[in-house]
């Protein structure tokens, strides 16, 4: 997968300014669900949705198009915003239309803002109803970590790029801190007088907005968006697209959830090394890193370039790495044909030294691995990992410091 | 002297695994005075010599600890520090690493106001060379002394501790305060107790890219903090709109870049490293 972008909901911070980055936990990837997945989990909270069904055919789009009558949108459910401006969401006036339209987006290339250059894959639509749209407000949740606590944010001005109306005009995104686990009522009320809802469709917005907290917490989500929220010219409140990330350290309380993870909108290497227990994130060098601890591994990444080269990755093997998920490390660090050389900095607190020397000498025995290996050991039991190293009779090349290391992995990368 | 954990913390270990024994006799090996576990079910058997308890609650009646470390899985860990933060625990230091962040929201409502301080989790613990070590970081490396370190990455700890060992300059307390969205105790408290523990002379600092705890550090600094600082930015050369590990490492619409982090702490009279190998060099030249 190319550039991960962020998208966030129009983050506030503490200081009342938006912050601009994407407020997810730690250790893995938040798992994001396609739009007809989101809609699905928040039906069953209540908040309104349109009409509508996911369909994986040309066949399966024209038939939920006579479903709905013919008069439908047709929308292209990838891990990424700016669909429209794309041209994966289409409206259709008939079913003919509809299946027109599906056969040109099922299968097509998207690319939007998000997706990078590439674009990405469109394997499934949604096709819903059209809706007869008064109004387009944008909601959005997710933690605020100042405050410790999620916030609800709302504006009047939906259906736009939410950070171009946070940043042209602060005041123009509401907020609610939500205490304990739900949005209260007097906050949805004066939500709804705030945005200026109609007296008819107020009872309603109200209740979705409330359902959508609820559905926030008891997902574990890390962010929920709905941009727009339309409120139609029958006094309906609908949530005419929605976006869910999960917390994924949470998702082993949500076997439901877990099962909606899309392995095809993932970086098979950073799938791959996830299954392991690994942080991996593929870059453009030659030098291939691995590293224990995130603030460790972007500082090897930072002194490699600092000694003239260019990292290959970021890998984290975390707190804990035992022998398989060093040898699964370097696997993935190799299957990167760019690797010419690879950096290993560890500074041994839970992983001792000497559990990570068994699993680098194991895994370049079995792996055969070609290409120079520069190793930086420090930490618990590092004059065991010494000796298993040098017992090995392989021909590392062990530094003293992480500068020296980083010299000598550029130079051998060249 | 030293600050949030010394020769007379009275510890308590939450989660006797593998992990939880390992780190307890390191821990002690280093100076910790481990009075008690609690293991729900494990209650009433030994441990390394301590007693081990099923609650809490039990461990503080007849141990009478005053500090936690905590090993629980992150499925149980959020209760476990509601635990002690019931028993009045004065600190916590939680370990656990995949915390989900809901569990840790409740927990921070549930320190507010109350007796407890929590460092982490997903972090390294906390260690005062020669006295306790309360974590999980290689004890040798640290040496007795009067440089505070506080860093939200544990390695980079360790990184510059071993720097700075190495150069003769030994440390008075050294915090990972772990890179979770919701943590205990931030850069700030600790800038605070360090600038106050007349002790400490000197303060190295790491941060990482994404957020503003860092800018908002460098503030406190400008006004309050007079003591040398040497500080450090990870994540200078990651590529922007990727996550590097740690919730706050992501740079998006050109917020939160090292370049605006090292600027921020230029402001506050932080002297900024140029690499991470040059940590313990630049606070010698300082000191």
């Amino acid at each position: 997968m190319e550039l991960r972008y962020v998208r966030h909901p129009g983050y506030i911070g503490g200081s009342g300014g938006l912050s601009g980055f994407l407020i997810v936990p730690h250790g893995r990837i938040p798992m994001k669900l396609h739009e007809y997945q989101a809609k699905e989990v928040l039906r069953a909270y209540g908040v309104p949705t349109p009409r509508g069904s996911m369909a994986n055919t040309v066949a399966d789009a024209r038939s939920a198009a006579e479903d709905l009558g013919g008069k439908v949108v047709v929308k292209a459910q990838i891990h990424a915003g700016g669909r429209g401006k794309g041209g994966g969401v289409k409206l259709a006036h008939s079913v003919d239309e509809a299946e027109r339209h599906a056969a040109a987006i099922l299968g097509m290339t998207l690319v939007t803002h998000q997706t990078g250059p590439q674009g990405r894959l469109v394997q499934r639509l949604l096709v819903e109803e059209q809706l007869p749209i008064e109004r387009e407000i944008y909601l959005g949740i997710t933690l605020d970590r100042a405050l410790e606590k999620p916030v609800f944010m709302a504006s009047a001005q939906g259906g736009v790029e939410i950070e171009e109306v946070a940043a042209r005009d602060p005041s123009a995104i509401l907020r609610e801190v939500i205490h304990g686990a739900q949005l209260q009522g007097y906050q949805a009320r004066r939500l709804a007088f705030a945005l200026g809802i109609a007296p008819e469709a107020r009872a309603s917005a109200v209740q979705a907005m409330q359902a959508l907290a609820k559905a926030y917490d008891e997902s574990d989500a890390s962010l929920v968006e709905i941009n727009p929220f339309v409120l139609t010219a029958d006094g309906r409140a609908v949530a005419l697209d929605a976006k869910m990330d999960i917390d994924d350290n949470a998702l082993f309380r949500h076997p439901d959830l877990a099962e909606l993870r899309d392995l095809g909108e993932e970086e098979p290497l950073e799938t791959d090394a996830i299954d392991h227990g690994l942080n991996y994130i593929k870059l453009d060098g030659n030098v291939g890193c691995m590293v224990n601890g995130a603030g460790l591994a972007m500082a090897t990444m930072d002194i490699i370039q600092y000694a003239g080269g260019m990292p290959a990755n970021f890998l984290d093997v975390g707190g804990g790495a035992n022998k398989d998920q060093i040898k699964n490390g370097f696997r993935i660090i190799l299957s990167d044909p760019n690797v010419k050389a690879i950096m290993i900095n560890i500074f041994g607190g839970i992983l001792k030294v000497d559990v990570l020397a068994e699993g680098i000498v194991a895994a370049a025995q079995e792996l055969k691995i070609g290409v120079p290996m520069v190793l930086r050991l420090e930490g618990t039991n590092v004059e065991q990992g010494r000796e298993i190293l040098a017992d090995s009779g392989l021909d590392f090349i062990v530094a003293s410091d992480m500068k020296e290391a980083a010299q000598q992995a550029v130079a051998r990368a060249g | 002297m030293s600050i949030l954990v010394d020769e007379t913390t009275r510890v308590v270990v939450q989660g006797l695994g593998r992990a939880g024994l390992f780190h307890a006799e390191q821990c002690i090996r280093f100076g910790a005075k481990i009075v008690a576990g609690v293991h729900p079910g494990r209650g009433g058997s030994e441990a390394l010599g301590f007693p081990v308890f099923d609650t809490m609650r039990e461990a503080v009646a007849e141990a009478r600890p005053d500090a936690s470390l905590a090993f629980v899985p992150a499925a149980g860990a959020a209760d476990a520090v509601l635990e002690a933060i019931e028993a009045e625990l004065a600190l916590v230091a939680c370990i656990t690493e995949g915390i989900p962040a809901r569990d840790m929201v409740r927990v921070a409502d549930a320190l507010r106001g109350s007796a407890t301080r929590l460092i982490g989790p997903n972090c390294p613990g906390v260690i005062s060379p020669g006295k306790c070590k309360l974590g999980i970081m290689p004890g040798h490396i640290h040496k007795p002394g009067s440089v505070g370190v506080v860093s939200r990455s544990g390695t980079l700890t360790y990184e510059a501790v071993g720097q700075l060992s190495s150069l003769g300059i030994g440390q008075s307390t050294c915090i990972g305060i772990g890179g979770d969205p919701v943590i205990g105790t931030n850069f700030i408290d600790v800038l605070e107790m360090f600038n106050e523990d007349p002790d400490t002379t000197g303060i190295i600092m790491i941060g990482e890219i994404g957020g503003t705890a860092e800018e908002q550090a460098a503030e406190f600094v400008k006004g309050r903090v007079k003591k040398p600082i040497v500080g450090f930015i990870a994540g200078a050369t990651a590529p922007p709109g990727r996550r590097m590990g740690h919730a706050g490492a992501i740079i998006s619409g050109g917020k939160g870049t090292a370049a605006e982090k090292q600027a921020a702490m230029e402001a506050a009279g932080i002297a900024v490293a140029p690499t991470p190998a040059d940590l313990g060099s630049t606070l010698a030249a300082l000191i």
